[in-house]
């Protein structure tokens, strides 16, 4: 398996989303095992500033060529800004996944709550390396 | 009659290397019970056999090459140059797939970028697609394209009564599952743009206006941005149909406002074959391309840095999203298209402009013949481009069979099929096919028409 | 290799094609309706002539070599249909002609009707639809329309196999429905305990393709369709694989309620470089009065039989203007007369041989999943070969490209990672298949050999492999020479 990068500040959903906190709100993107496994991405598709959506929503999606994956909230909450810069840089989100590619900013419903349905990095790895022994 | 090269030899060899006795034994999968079921079809014909028969088949129709015609409502006879069937029969690009490809199908994906840079050029948009069916499907994925940019939160769209019926027909075919209300065309009088606007609301996806209309009437750039404003006052996008060759003359909706632009391509060099196949013209603005359904030839290099083509934006199509895609569609018109962006190379700056102008010019004598003429008016509150609408003495298709009888001549379309209120109403269409004396001989069977006693 | 685009070719002032002074007399233009430029290449006739066939040259087509592409069925295209269609009283009459001086045209639209039903099996037959897709949209919305009409608005879901084009789901959604897919068996049919498990009364009906994109026929198709039906649902054929079973069994018969035909697959009209295509739909009689219109019916007259258009009671509507894609219809009606019932029959023997024969020469060096059955019309093999562990089907693919021959179908199915689609027809010779092998296998050994000669494939066409990342990311889709 490839040695990926983990943002140790970050917490991260099952469908590979992760989601950090930045005062009363949170940022959220796709992790580095995500852009691999979609290789070259070409565009992200996101929501309208001020949707809402609850968590596990589908709020966009990230493509690449031969490839479009749903991105799901990985919290409560409504959109109070997205990166409309990724809109000619989506060459971000392979170069960094963590930082100048994030995706939406959330201001969240039950941040507390939520939180703790997702997991450390620790644990995120371990969940990503098994998935790639599966063959997924 | 097949086209199976094997010899028997060949067989042999072949099931040999499979492993079988006989041919039928490839079928085992087959339930028993319904394998090799007999088929009564007419017996095999040499080629020589069909084509006579296929020659006597189209003599038992009266063609638009033997009697002069009138009638347009979205076909048109117009001409054809040479070039262009000599283009499309080019085997390499008729017997080719869709370009799935690229380093095999530079032709087809080169021609695909060049019409759609044609298509820009003639609607003034940013992006256009390699085509869809026909007109009326891309009007249909118009609807489902601003359904997709309104991210689903609309589900009203306006509808001119002049845009084609059948157009509206498909669109309400293809939009039945969806919850949609479709609205505005059950009255003749929302045609005028100022009541259009007055439908359009918060829940409003889509205007959809033609121009020219369904009944030949040009709109003005003003009124058109005037409803553009309000549709986007509203959040909803603005599509327009159009006829491709008007657009030789007449302002684009690019310049006015339009957010979509569908129309019927087939006037751009294919022939009439009884309604198909033609071409769904479809461009719009890049901001909503990705929205967009259908094929999109985009430009990129190879490994050399040599320019080359290939369809982009496929995560949009149903092959890689499948239930998530922007539509279904796959197959398109692609030969269409080809034959539409020969027909706008040959013809050129300075013969599309001949052509609309023929066209404007023509169907203005028409019109100004026909109008003098006891017991016909023809309608001319807008001005028009090469249709008009008449009103008749008699209904339509008593008059229609007076003029192919006595005059060999195809008359105008009945309005009265789609709008009551237009009964004795027929539109009729001049095109640069029509000489002055056919004109004249029309003028002279509706004036012998207007004083007889028909039903 | 590369040529100018047309645009680059112009030159202000150039003219093509003149048109004719007019001979009436002149109107007034409405000067605040005129636009102000018309962006279009001004070229000569000749520019155009040559333009246009350096671009055909650059294509590769099936009058040109073997165009293998699974569930596309690029078989020869008899050049007799091309001259059909061109008949001035086919290519020059209108569609909104009066049906009795258009009566040549309504006859063989009638009769194709018919030889379609007769072929397949169906009561009723539409010629509208213009394509595959497009028969997929009007048969799911015929089913859901039937159901609804009783009462059964419950019905919601549409059953689609994992093996399904990707049409059939977008069909579903358009049609307002939702998709749930049906996994496959360790034999490539349908999983029966799956599809057992999601048939209950919310669900419309079940779209099959049989035989499937695996190019297996399913052994148990007979079972599926009941268990639809004993479910209260239909059965709707993808007939994109017809070229398999035509006169070898009658979807009708197996228990299917809709199927669509792919004119441009089984009944060889020309592809066009991606169309026009045609895909009529063919139904039950208990589904007939839900058929798109118009189609064509016999009426007795007192002058005789005439041939008149039809809107079924019951119609899901118009789903295209006109008569559907006509001179597609011309062609396909010229080769199923040509044909006869015992040429479509051979047709579809050959196809089947053809396809098994290739399987059975490459089944030693390329994988095939499900290689040990007999396939039909086509087979899925897969771009993996042993000892050469960095080659992907893409490469195995562009390097084909080098030997002239059109690769086959690429990653699809989806179930088959590295799938290579491989669907020859009836009317490639034993001698081009088995020249299509020997590249294969010359391809695995140059894969173990000199793998990069396939990671840089390929290198005699036109241009090299093609950037498809940056097309998307700068997306360049007009010429800026307007």
């Amino acid at each position: 398996m490839k040695e990926y990068t983990y943002d140790r500040n970050a917490r991260y959903a099952r469908t590979h989303e992760w989601v950090r906190l930045d005062g009363s709100e949170v940022v959220s993107g796709v992790s580095d095992v995500a852009q691999d496994l979609l290789s070259d991405v070409v565009f992200v598709d996101l929501p309208a500033v001020g949707a809402t959506f609850k968590q596990g929503d589908v709020f966009g999606a990230v493509e690449s060529v031969k490839a479009a994956e749903d991105v799901y909230m990985p919290l409560s909450g409504t959109i109070v800004a997205v990166n409309g810069e990724l809109a000619d840089n989506a060459e971000w989100v392979n170069q960094d996944p963590y930082g100048k590619a994030w995706f939406i900013r959330i201001k969240p419903a039950n941040a507390a709550a939520e939180m703790a349905t997702l997991m450390d990095a620790a644990s995120y790895k371990k969940y990503a390396e098994e998935e790639a022994a599966q063959g997924h | 009659m097949d086209y199976i090269p094997h010899t028997d030899t060949d067989r042999q060899a072949m099931l040999a290397a499979i492993g079988l006795q006989d041919v039928a034994d490839l079928f085992a999968d087959i339930p028993a019970a319904h394998r090799f079921p007999k088929l009564e079809l007419p017996p095999p014909t040499s080629e020589l056999e069909i084509l006579q028969e296929l020659q006597q088949m189209s003599e038992e129709n009266v063609d638009l090459t033997h009697a002069a015609s009138f009638l347009g409502a979205g076909a048109y006879r117009r001409f054809i140059p040479s070039v262009v069937n000599h283009i499309i029969s080019r085997s390499e690009f008729f017997t080719a797939y869709t370009p799935y490809q690229a380093e095999m199908s530079q032709g087809t994906l080169q021609a695909l970028f060049e019409y759609q840079t044609m298509v820009c050029a003639l609607t003034g948009m940013a992006a256009a697609n390699g085509s869809h069916y026909d007109g009326a499907t891309s009007t249909a994925e118009a609807i489902i394209m601003a359904l997709h940019v309104a991210r689903g939160a609309r589900r009203r769209i306006v509808l001119s009564p002049t845009l084609h019926p059948q157009y509206r027909a498909v669109a309400r075919t293809y939009t039945q599952g969806m919850g949609l209300s479709l609205v505005g065309d059950d009255h003749l009088a929302n045609a005028e743009p100022k009541a259009l606007a007055a439908l359009c609301d918060g829940d409003t996806a889509a205007i959809i206006v033609q121009n020219p209309d369904f009944l030949g009437c040009l709109y003005t750039p003003g009124d058109m941005q005037a409803l553009a404003d309000k549709a986007h006052d509203c959040g909803a996008l603005f599509v327009v149909a159009v006829d491709p060759v008007s657009l030789g003359l007449f302002t684009p909706p690019g310049a006015y406002g339009a957010d979509i632009v569908v129309g019927e391509g087939q006037a751009l060099g294919n022939t009439l074959s009884f309604g198909g196949p033609y071409l769904g013209l479809f461009a719009c603005r890049m901001e909503h391309v990705r929205r967009s359904a259908g094929r999109i030839v985009g430009e990129t290099t190879d490994a050399q840095g040599r320019r080359g083509f290939v369809l982009t934006l496929s995560t949009r199509e149903q092959h890689i999203r499948r239930d998530k895609a922007t539509s279904n569609i796959c197959t398109n018109q692609a030969l269409n298209a080809l034959a539409a962006a020969v027909y706008l190379s040959a013809l050129g700056k300075a013969g599309l402009r001949q052509v609309a102008a023929l066209s404007y010019h023509k169907a203005h004598y028409a019109a100004d013949c026909i109008a003098s003429l006891k017991g016909y008016q023809v309608l001319r509150e807008r001005p028009f481009f090469d249709e008009f609408v008449v009103q008749c003495p008699h209904p339509v298709a008593a008059i229609n069979r007076h003029l192919l009888e006595e005059w060999d001549i195809v008359g105008g379309y009945d309005l009265g099929q789609d709008y009551p209120e237009l009964a004795n109403h027929a539109l009729l269409c001049v095109t640069e096919m029509n000489s002055r004396a056919e004109i004249d001989d029309l003028v002279d069977a509706l004036s012998e028409v207007s004083e007889m006693k028909i039903k | 290799m590369t040529e100018p685009l047309i645009y680059e070719l112009s030159s202000p002032g150039r003219k093509g094609v003149v048109m004719p002074e007019p001979d009436v007399p002149l109107a007034e233009l409405p000067s605040d309706l005129l636009r102000a430029d018309l962006p279009l290449p001004e070229v000569s006739e000749i520019d155009v002539v040559r333009h246009f066939v350096r671009l055909s040259q650059l294509n590769h087509a099936v009058d040109v070599g073997m165009y293998p592409l699974g569930s596309c069925t690029m078989k020869y295209n008899p050049k007799v249909n091309e001259v059909a269609v061109r008949l001035p009283g086919f290519a020059w009459t209108h569609p909104l002609q009066e049906p009795e001086t258009v009566q040549g045209n309504l006859a063989l639209l009638y009769e194709l009707q018919e030889m379609l039903a007769e072929a397949s099996g169906f009561a009723a037959v539409s010629l509208q639809p213009a394509a595959g897709a497009h028969g997929e949209l009007t048969g799911v919305l015929i089913m859901r329309n039937y159901l609804y009409d009783r009462g059964q608005r419950q019905r919601t879901k549409i059953l689609v196999p994992d093996s399904a084009h990707g049409t059939n789901p977008a069909s579903t959604t358009m049609s307002g429905l939702t998709v749930v897919e049906v996994p496959s068996d360790a034999r490539g049919n349908v999983d029966l305990a799956a599809l057992k498990a999601a048939l209950d009364e919310t669900v419309v009906g079940l779209m099959l393709t049989n035989p499937n994109t695996l190019g297996l026929f399913d052994e148990n198709v007979l079972d599926v369709t009941r268990l639809v039906h004993e479910a209260g649902g239909l059965v709707y054929g993808d007939g994109a694989n017809f070229n398999a079973i035509v006169g070898i069994c009658k979807p009708a018969e197996l228990g299917f309620d809709v199927m669509h035909f792919n004119l441009h697959k089984t009944f060889s009209t020309p592809h066009g470089g991606g169309g026009p295509g045609a895909g009529p739909v063919g139904v039950t009689q208990e589904l007939a009065a839900y058929l798109p219109g118009p189609i064509v019916a016999l009426s007795e007259t007192e002058e005789g039989s005439l041939c008149l258009p039809q809107m079924p009671s019951r119609s899901i509507g118009r789903i295209k203007s006109f008569w559907g894609n006509f001179g597609v219809l011309v062609r396909a009606y010229t080769y199923i007369r040509m044909h006869g019932a015992e040429g479509l029959r051979r047709n579809s023997e050959y196809a089947v041989l053809n396809a098994n024969y290739l399987q059975a020469r490459l089944k030693g060096t390329y994988p095939v999943p499900h290689g040990d059955r007999t396939c039909m019309h086509e087979f899925v093999a897969q771009g993996r070969i042993e000892g050469a562990e960095g080659i992907r089907t893409m490469d195995v693919a562009k390097r084909l490209i080098d030997f002239r021959f059109h690769p086959p179908t690429v990653y699809f199915p989806l179930i088959v990672p590295e799938a290579l689609m491989i669907e020859p027809t009836e009317t490639e010779s034993k001698e081009t298949l088995d020249a299509f092998v020997a590249a294969l296998l010359k391809i695995a050994e140059e894969a173990r050999t000199d793998p990069d000669l396939l990671h840089t494939a390929p290198h005699t066409a036109p241009v090299s492999r093609l950037d498809e990342v940056k097309a998307a990311r700068e997306l360049k889709l007009c010429a800026p020479c307007y």
